[in-house]
């Protein structure tokens, strides 16, 4: 949805790590981006290389882990697995379920130089 | 520039001034492109530290374990942050003023023409006494702001430029030239769009999305994370419905597909039908917020505590 905003927050999270860690070359970054969280990863990939240009991780290969959506079904009283955002329940069809996980948005690791 | 809904940074202005980017803050990353020295200067830093920290090295993140100058010294850096937690300790702190102060602050949210600023300007002459402030997000001009300050009522304009949503930075901002009245109520209409605003906190009580019945009643399902991230619905031009083809109880019944714990008030700006129940809605919402700020440490005192604690 808002990639642009997104990859300037990954590189914000870069640049102070880089502070603190004293590193000053970023060559792979790993994100773990939710399949629920409403992120494209090409949009994702092509915002980063946009905004990394002229900085310390210009040229990092991105690396992005999908983790699966999970929803508490309220109608079932259970977890069950969610592909699609506000989807029905795979077991009962209803659509009183609550997101759990698989909606996050996270910079996991980095690989400096 | 984002390929998929055209968002980009820079250009913010508050009230027509630029805004002043901090050390902490997102958009100063533009202008570091611009600035190749200081790039040359960072990377010459880091590598005389490169060696010191090399022994820190993981055994199975480290791609290459020479600690001769010169050589390929990579690693591996745990970070394990939310992309949004900059945006997010903003919005606590915005957050954390409105409680001090009491203020009970709303970020309303719709596509483009569903009436906000309408809303806003009834809302604020219905109110009549209950002292009202306004933020108003759009990418150009001042209009809306110039719309709400002839109700009377203290308004800033942010625009964001090419950007597509308010964040908590610019309403922080916004928020400082505001003279907050406690006690209060604040509005922070932002930009148009029923997709990236869902994701930016920007410390608001709730988030309010506005359709109206021009629009299709399918929006809630075709738009899911904005109608997901608020707590009311509000179902704008109401007194339209005779004109126009929009089943109203397939609207609330998809709004509650994507959101079973959302609320519905069905409204006119025109004709004011609905409005003494939004009325109703945002005077309880500000004795809420009255009895929160009673019940929180007295900031002063807090501050004072701290400032001891070191004596």
């Amino acid at each position: 949805m808002h990639e642009m905003s997104l990859a300037e927050g990954v590189l914000q999270l870069i640049e102070d790590a880089a502070r603190q860690q004293e590193f000053s070359k970023v060559t792979t970054v790993w994100l773990e981006i939710g399949q629920l969280a409403g992120v494209e990863a090409e949009a994702m990939k092509f915002c980063f290389d946009a905004v990394t240009r002229g900085s310390l991780a210009e040229g990092a290969k991105l690396e992005i882990i999908a983790t699966p959506g999970t929803a508490w079904c309220m109608n079932c009283s259970s977890t069950v697995v969610c592909c699609e955002r506000f989807g029905a329940c795979p077991s009962c069809g209803s659509y009183q379920m609550q997101v759990t996980g698989g909606d996050e948005m996270r910079v996991k690791e980095l690989e400096v130089a | 520039m984002c390929t998929t809904c055209g968002c980009a940074t820079g250009e913010v202005k508050i009230d027509g001034a630029e805004v002043q980017h901090d050390d902490a803050h997102g958009h100063r990353h533009v202008h570091t492109h611009a600035d190749g020295t200081t790039h040359a200067h960072g990377y010459k830093t880091g590598h005389t530290h490169e060696h010191a920290h090399s022994h820190d090295h993981a055994p199975r993140y480290a791609p290459s374990h020479s600690h001769a100058p010169g050589m390929d010294g990579r690693r591996m850096v745990q970070i394990e942050q939310d992309i949004l937690a900059k945006n997010n300790a903003y919005a606590a702190r915005n957050r954390k003023c409105l409680l001090n102060l009491g203020i009970f602050a709303l970020n309303l949210v719709s596509s483009p023409g569903s009436g906000k600023t309408t809303l806003l300007c009834k809302t604020i002459s219905m109110l009549g006494d209950v002292p009202v402030a306004v933020i108003e997000g759009d990418q150009q001009t001042s209009q809306d702001a110039e719309r709400i300050r002839a109700t009377g009522a203290p308004a800033i304009q942010i625009n964001t430029g090419k950007g597509c949503h308010l964040d908590a930075y610019m309403v922080g901002h916004a928020m400082d030239k505001l003279d907050l009245v406690k006690d209060s109520l604040l509005l922070i209409e932002n930009v148009g769009n029923l997709v990236c605003p869902a994701a930016f906190d920007l410390g608001e009580a709730h988030k309010v999305a506005i359709l109206s019945v021009t629009e299709g009643a399918d929006k809630p399902i075709k738009y899911p994370d904005m109608f997901r991230a608020a707590s009311l619905m509000l179902l704008n031009k109401i007194d339209l419905l005779p004109y126009v083809d929009f089943d109203m109880d397939a609207a609330i019944a998809y709004s509650r597909r994507v959101n079973p714990g959302i609320r519905v008030i069905c409204v006119s700006a025109t004709s004011s039908e609905g409005m003494d129940e939004w009325l109703a809605y945002l005077r309880d919402g500000m004795a809420v917020a009255g009895t929160a700020k009673r019940q929180s440490p007295d900031p002063c005192n807090q501050q004072i505590a701290e400032l001891e604690v070191p004596l």
